[in-house]
């Protein structure tokens, strides 16, 4: 267990008489001040309690949202137009919740790229990752639905887009595709669907994985910039010798996150809340229009490093299907790293520099993917290369690279784990900066 | 200790890496924001409430015959203008009606269609969609050009239905052909009734008025934000000695 069990008297007889029927108060306070971390988190743990943040903030944002939304492609998106004129504060509440979709992709990217640093994806947290990986999944398709929400030209397009992938499944995606959608088109059939997931459906898997995200965490522990072990050293009293209590000290130190991050997020709601067209879309200020295509087709930002990877792969035998496994296989393989990754140490502190120069590429490769999925490199090689230079050649090339370096990351990860390239440095006992 | 920080400084060279990159990302972002690009940025000032007050004169006189504002009400424009109501009835609400009616043309869409070949847009969140720059830079590029149904041609948007409303300001541009075999500029052929310095400024107000219709609640929201940020920088500074305190007994 990674919590101590902490026996609850208090007192006001009410309390006590609730914890002898329903142990509430010992299970808050072994999961808080019962709770030991190791005390040598740097910034990158500040991401975890983000997104839980980000997570109240899109429900309770929602919740307001929904009251004045109307699910309907007749009126969806005259009544967002009406949430940012007429409804007391809600062109704030939208602000908020449309640049949390940003910020919770953000934080979790951030936070799934300290679990590749330092290991904490190993044993014995695997179903940590897992779940958390669980999490992105559904996370994704929450955003998506939620883009598609105001129904506004790109909106309708990017459904159209996405929703069309399954068409390319060999035999069922022609009528897979109808079922999904209800209809030829996008349209009032699928808002409907989209709305009764986007508010209820997935928001209740999200919050039951996040809690299975937790209750498993606490179980093992949590892992640390050093990759070690904090209960393999523990005082008379069990508790481990480089772990502090998460409550107080891990509670005002995210305080102290909190803050900073919420300074980040009010200059965006409150200065920039399109952040120049990449939280909020030029094109879906335009209704709806199945008549129209916009001049570029492209999906919010945090989904461009998977978009360039399925525009990226050609089609053969006939059928573009082998894009969309490309795409869908970026994501099964981080699913599956803790065992591709077979090496012992954890913390990329002590990894071979293998590792290291390969998690540093494929960081690289996300971002330069995000570049070409978001239409920038399409923007730039003829600035850079000249307009008769042959533009989709490049970006091919320049795109194709950095697909290859992507799933190169995992390829490499488990040849060099597996037949023991891996040169490592040795791991100190306790965290480094115990005294 | 010093062997604590020396390892340290391997593991941050590829988080650096990704930081410079999001940043140098982001800055291609917000530079490429304005679609189309090259034009010249117009950089309204919502603060600057005379200009928009002018543009939403020429906007009722010059453009709200054939364009309406569905999402914007006459009652709005007042308050956030700082207009006196009966002046708004008075002056903008040419076909009668409530003070909390939406800004809506007199011209039906069926019309619209027949005169212009398509009906003109509904102009409320124009700006939103196509940006302040692309409408200023739009309304100056109208010329002569018989070849077209009304008469009139633009740079910016090739073969736009719309007809110069704004000529007798303006005077009368015609198309210059650049090299490329296309007309790519425009000059003045006769002049208006203003000089181009004050037709820059009706553009520029009619531009900030279009930007301020797009989203009025932008005028509350740079108002507040200051003392939001204000707000949360000294709730900040007060964790961070918070943390710092309870951090005292960590070694």
């Amino acid at each position: 267990m990674g919590t101590t069990a902490t026996p609850f008297r208090s007192d006001s007889k009410v309390l006590n008489w609730i914890e002898d029927r329903l142990p509430v108060f010992s299970f808050l306070s072994s999961h808080t001040s019962g709770y030991y971390a190791p005390k040598n988190f740097n910034l990158w743990y500040y991401f975890g309690s983000l997104a839980l943040l980000v997570l109240v903030n899109q429900i309770l944002t929602g919740i307001f949202l929904t009251m004045n939304y109307k699910p309907s492609a007749a009126e969806a998106f005259a009544s967002v137009e009406y949430i940012m004129r007429d409804v007391e504060w809600g062109w704030l509440i939208r602000y908020m919740h449309s640049t949390g979709a940003s910020l919770f992709f953000v934080v979790v990217y951030l936070h799934m790229f300290r679990g590749l640093m330092y290991g904490s994806f190993k044993k014995p947290r695997e179903l940590v990752w897992i779940i958390g990986m669980l999490i992105f999944l559904v996370l994704m398709a929450e955003a998506f639905m939620g883009y598609v929400l105001p129904w506004g030209n790109m909106s309708f397009w990017g459904a159209k887009v996405i929703i069309s992938l399954f068409g390319t499944i060999p035999w069922i995606g022609p009528s897979l595709v109808e079922w999904i959608m209800g209809d030829y088109l996008p349209a009032d059939a699928t808002l409907n669907r989209f709305f009764a997931l986007h508010v209820i459906a997935l928001p209740l898997v999200l919050l039951l994985l996040v809690v299975l995200h937790l209750g498993a965490l606490h179980e093992v522990g949590s892992n640390n910039p050093d990759g070690v072990e904090i209960k393999e050293r523990k005082n008379a009293d069990g508790i481990p010798l480089d772990g502090i209590a998460f409550h107080p000290y891990y509670t005002v130190k995210d305080l102290f996150g909190t803050g900073f991050f919420l300074l980040i997020a009010a200059f965006i709601v409150f200065y920039a809340p399109t952040f120049g067209g990449w939280f909020l879309e030029h094109d879906n200020f335009i209704p709806a229009n199945n008549l129209a295509t916009p001049s570029h087709i492209k999906p919010v930002w945090y989904f461009t490093p998977f978009y360039a990877i399925l525009r990226m792969i050609p089609s053969f035998f006939g059928t573009a299907v082998w894009g969309v496994i490309a795409m869908f296989a970026a994501i099964v393989l981080l699913f599956l790293m803790p065992w591709l990754d077979r090496g012992v140490v954890k913390s990329v502190r002590y990894r071979g520099l293998g590792y290291r120069v390969a998690l540093g590429l494929f960081a690289i490769s996300f971002i330069m993917l995000a570049a070409v999925g978001a239409g920038v490199t399409a923007e730039l090689i003829p600035q850079w290369f000249g307009a008769d230079a042959d533009a989709t050649l490049i970006e091919n090339l320049f795109g194709r690279f950095w697909t290859l370096v992507y799933f190169g990351f995992f390829a490499f990860v488990w040849a060099y784990t597996r037949f023991g390239f891996e040169k490592t440095k040795p791991v100190p006992e306790r965290v480094t900066t115990h005294d | 200790m010093t062997n604590a920080t020396t390892k340290t400084t391997g593991i941050a060279m590829p988080a650096k890496i990704a930081a410079v990159l999001v940043a140098v990302l982001m800055s291609f972002g917000i530079a490429s924001a304005n679609e189309g690009a090259k034009l010249e940025a117009v950089n309204i000032r919502l603060d600057d409430v005379a200009s928009m007050q002018r543009g939403a004169r020429l906007f009722m006189n010059y453009c709200s015959g054939c364009h309406s504002l569905q999402y914007l009400r006459y009652s709005r424009i007042a308050e956030d203008l700082k207009l006196d109501p009966k002046d708004v009835e008075a002056n903008f609400m040419f076909a009668g009606g409530k003070i909390g009616d939406p800004v809506t043309s007199s011209m039906p869409a069926a019309d619209g269609t027949k005169w212009f070949g398509k009906a003109p847009p509904d102009l409320s969140l124009e700006a939103r969609a196509k940006g302040s720059d692309w409408i200023y830079a739009y309304l100056k590029s109208f010329y002569v050009d018989p070849t077209r149904p009304l008469g009139w041609n633009n740079t910016v948007f090739p073969n736009a239905s719309m007809p110069n409303a704004l000529w007798e300001l303006q005077g009368i541009q015609t198309g210059v052909v650049g090299h490329g075999g296309e007309v790519d500029r425009v000059e003045l052929h006769t002049p208006g009734r203003q000089t181009p310095e004050e037709f820059d400024r009706t553009v520029r107000d009619i531009t900030a008025f279009l930007q301020y219709a797009g989203e009025p609640a932008a005028l509350q929201r740079e108002a507040i934000g200051v003392w939001v940020l204000l707000y949360l920088g000294l709730f900040t500074l007060l964790a961070y000695l918070l943390k710092h305190e309870f951090w005292k007994d960590v070694h």
